[in-house]
């Protein structure tokens, strides 16, 4: 009886230890990876994906610093080339080792990316010195090398070398048929894809020989659920464990509900309003524009209408970037706005057109009606419409109204990126101020963030870089809005806030269960 | 006979090529797939050159004949979002719904049925009523108001049931069905009462005021003369004839409950049909779109011809008009 007793202890004792070795995370997000290809879309989605299933070879950190993965240490050999010493010991899911071989593969495919190509632009290329270093070339000297290298998620050259079983070669890229890559991976993530039905559910199980052993969870099931009331009800009633995002009208709710937190930090999207200067007279005028940016109350719509989850802004960079600049402040001042319009001949007002996405941005149809209302006390009437997105960027592209509005976030995670493609005078050639629908061009910014982007030291990288803020503010070359927070929720029992960063790239691999 | 349902097929060919041609103006309308399936900082040419390749810079007419010949070979293009054939990810889908819709019309009709011939018959007792009152109110509710609520009692406070999605399935010869598991079942619960609450109301109240109507009825009477019982009277002489109206309608409320499964698979993440038709638009998932349309259409003619077919069957009067 007493060695049965024993025996049943025992029993327990392993069932008990082993349920708390092997965790199973399930994460409902909005929507799901596309494709098992890292490079086959240039998304949020995509890269949250590729830091489950593969490792870059340096990843940020919450304190925008570089942190070793499979680059264990690098260094600069020379103004165009940083040379990564790699991590040894790695494995691909499909058992190949991870070397140099596969980094310099990988950047030469990212280079083909339709994607990624842009942002691999001033890559020549990398260099395998030996199995376990490698050298990364720019044509020029290049100051963003590093944190391009966070886009470099190394593939398993070998696996995907070759023709698949319909004679088709297995490294294409793809974006809307079947390819091997779009169904098939081997990363050196810590997780690999396990089973995988696309829109309903994906399984990422833990792979045994992953280098680090910092989180604790084995089992990840990935479930989209689109719409928001939905997916907070399943972690409400314990359906999921985590969701991101979390609409802000839930906000209250889930911070009220006990044995649930949410958990929020600043981000480093911008949300803007562009001013039309070709198609309204009126926008050429400074005067004007900035009594527009002295009439609109951003930082009351960050508080009413974000619940205040949202930084009010007055640049385009957060705190954190090069070129913020800590007193270009957020404006309002309607007085002054209403005396600036009198001053520029315009003290009647006029009437414009503004268009905005419903379903692109957080509440952006609710920012859109209040900045469109509050114009209205300088007198320009606003005739406003909104769309959803899938209809929007046409819009947008053709310039199809007077305030157009648009939000950034920096791929490269640096300052220059935003007016590259926000504020740099339109240039088709070039490819700068795409999406500068205000088409305010001034050469001096165009001079400064030219400069900046070959310019190697940082001291004087971020003075060009602030410089060129600082005159966008003074020229009130946009409309600043805020920056959106970013948010997740999850069981109180798990570390949120040690995994998450302003990439809005949740590090799984780390996340701790108790 | 025959050729009233040659006839019948010939304007169901007819309508088909209809719709074919308002989906694919649709189509062209939902905006820019290339936009979905890019990253925002890729260049104005390269999309240019996607959207070459993807042969969406050809005219329209050009684009429609081609889309119409491969269609004629089953074959409706790839899903951007899904990297698959269109028909395919439809295909793959319509478990879902056929489930969801299936269990629904059980409830409908294992409802609507006693709870309409009894209001009919005992119109003034307090339950018929009541059940009058009721209907007003369910007709009234929106569906996903219904269905949050549900998922709010049901889920949050009670947490009876799962709040989203299939649950355990169980795949049989590429059919992926929830109803062989408990936890498939549990998940069909919310869901297919929350899109019966449209039907359930109009169905009673339709049954009642036809039942209603046929037992003033002449040979109702006659019946009653002739001393048959009761249940006679009422399940044989009088039911029998509600019936034709309301198969008629049914048939036409399909179309309904097939626009509602929208709206009640997008709240539930219950990965049919109607979800996937709110996500192809929301992503302009252009070929899919056309391709959802064409299937729900061929679906809509099939069951109105079908319909029309048994009601010649059923009622000698349609029949005649039709040999004719």
């Amino acid at each position: 009886m007493k060695k049965l007793i024993m025996l049943f202890v025992f029993m327990l004792t392993i069932a008990f230890t082993t349920s708390v070795q092997a965790k199973t995370l399930k994460l409902a997000m909005d929507a799901d990876p596309v494709s098992l290809d890292p490079h086959v879309q240039l998304s949020g989605g995509m890269l949250q994906y590729s830091h489950m299933v593969f490792d870059p070879l340096v990843r940020w950190t919450k304190t925008m610093d570089f942190e070793p993965r499979l680059a264990t240490k690098w260094e600069r050999t020379n103004p165009t080339t940083i040379r990564f010493y790699l991590r040894k010991g790695v494995k691909f899911h499909s058992g190949n080792d991870f070397t140099a071989k596969d980094v310099v593969w990988t950047l030469d495919r990212l280079k083909k990316s339709g994607d990624f190509k842009g942002l691999f632009e001033p890559f020549e290329g990398a260099v395998a010195v030996d199995d376990y270093t490698v050298d990364i070339v720019t044509k020029e000297p290049y100051p963003l090398l590093l944190n391009m290298a966070t886009y470099i998620f190394p593939m398993d050259s070998k696996f995907y070398t070759g023709k698949d079983e319909k004679g088709l070669d297995k490294d294409a890229i793809v974006k809307t048929d079947y390819s091997f890559a779009n169904q098939n991976e081997s990363g050196t993530g810590k997780y690999y894809v396990k089973e995988r039905e696309q829109g309903v559910k994906t399984v990422f199980a833990k792979f045994d020989k992953y280098w680090n052993n910092d989180g604790n969870v084995d089992t990840i099931v990935l479930t989209p659920i689109k719409s928001d009331a939905t997916r907070v009800a399943a972690l409400l009633s314990g359906d999921v464990d985590f969701i991101m995002p979390v609409p802000p009208q839930d906000f209250p709710r889930i911070e009220k509900t006990e044995g649930i937190q949410l958990a929020t930090m600043p981000g480093a999207r911008i949300i803007t309003l562009q001013l039309n200067q070709k198609r309204v007279e009126a926008f050429k005028n400074p005067k004007v524009r900035m009594a527009i940016v002295n009439a609109i109350n951003n930082a009351g719509i960050a508080s009413k209408i974000m619940k205040g989850k949202a930084l009010a802004a007055g640049q385009q960079g957060p705190k954190g970037y090069l070129g913020y600049v800590e007193d270009l402040k957020p404006r309002y001042d309607l007085k002054k706005a209403k005396q600036l319009m009198k001053e520029a001949g315009y003290a009647d007002g006029f009437e414009v057109s503004m268009i905005a996405p419903n379903n692109r941005y957080v509440n952006d149809e609710k920012i859109a009606e209040a900045a469109a209302s509050m114009l209205g006390k300088i007198g320009i009437k606003v005739n406003l419409k909104t769309m959803p997105k899938a209809q929007y960027w046409d819009e947008f592209d053709a310039q199809a109204a007077d305030i157009q509005m648009i939000g950034w976030h920096s791929d490269t995670e640096d300052s220059a990126n935003f007016s590259e493609f926000l504020l740099m005078c339109p240039n088709k050639e070039t490819g700068y101020g795409q999406y500068n629908s205000g088409n305010y061009c001034n050469p001096e910014v165009d001079k400064l963030i030219l400069a900046s982007q070959s310019e190697t030291d940082v001291a004087k990288r971020t003075a060009m870089l602030q410089k060129a803020e600082t005159i966008i503010y003074e020229d009130a070359g946009f409309v600043p809005l805020h920056w959106q927070n970013l948010s997740w929720a999850g069981k109180a029992n798990m570390n949120i806030l040690d995994i998450v960063n302003t990439m809005n790239f949740p590090y799984f691999g780390d996340l701790v269960i108790k | 006979m025959f050729a009233f349902i040659i006839r019948r097929f010939i304007q169901a060919a007819l309508v088909i090529v209809i719709i074919s041609i308002i989906a694919f103006a649709i189509k062209q309308n939902v905006g820019d797939p290339v936009r979905a399936i890019t990253g925002i900082s890729v260049s104005a040419a390269e999309r240019e050159a996607m959207r070459d390749q993807l042969g969406l810079n050809d005219p329209v007419f050009i684009q429609y004949l081609r889309f119409s010949k491969d269609a004629l070979h089953g074959d409706f293009g790839n899903s951007f979002f899904y990297k698959k054939p269109a028909v395919d990810v439809i295909l793959s889908k319509a478990p879902a719904t056929i489930e969801l819709v299936f269990v629904t019309s059980l409830i409908v009709i294992g409802l609507s049925i006693p709870l309409g011939v009894y209001s009919a018959i005992y119109p003034k007792n307090l339950f018929s009523r009541f059940l009058m009152g009721a209907s007003i109110v369910g007709v009234s509710i929106p569906v996903f108001l219904i269905a949050i609520m549900m998922i709010y009692l049901f889920s949050i406070k009670l947490g009876w049931l799962p709040s989203f999605g299939r649950g355990e399935l169980v795949s049989i010869g590429g059919w992926d069905t929830g109803m062989l598991t408990l936890d498939g079942w549990l998940h069909l619960i919310m869901p297919s009462v929350a899109l019966s609450s449209i039907m359930l109301p109009l169905f009673i109240r339709l049954i009642r005021s036809e039942m209603m109507e046929i037992l003033e009825s002449e040979y109702v009477k006659f019946a009653w003369a002739k001393g048959l019982t009761k249940h006679r009277v009422w399940f044989v002489h009088a039911f029998k004839n509600t019936l034709l109206t309301v198969i008629t309608v049914g048939g036409v409320q399909l179309g309904i409950t097939i626009a509602f499964t929208i709206l009640t698979e997008t709240v539930f993440q219950w990965q049919g049909l109607g979800f996937l038709f709110m996500e192809a638009v929301e992503r302009a998932d252009a070929s899919l779109l056309v391709a959802y349309l064409m299937f729900v259409g061929i679906v809509m003619v099939g069951v109105n011809t079908i319909v029309d077919i048994i009601y010649g069957m059923v009622n000698p009067t349609v029949r005649i008009t039709g040999v004719k």
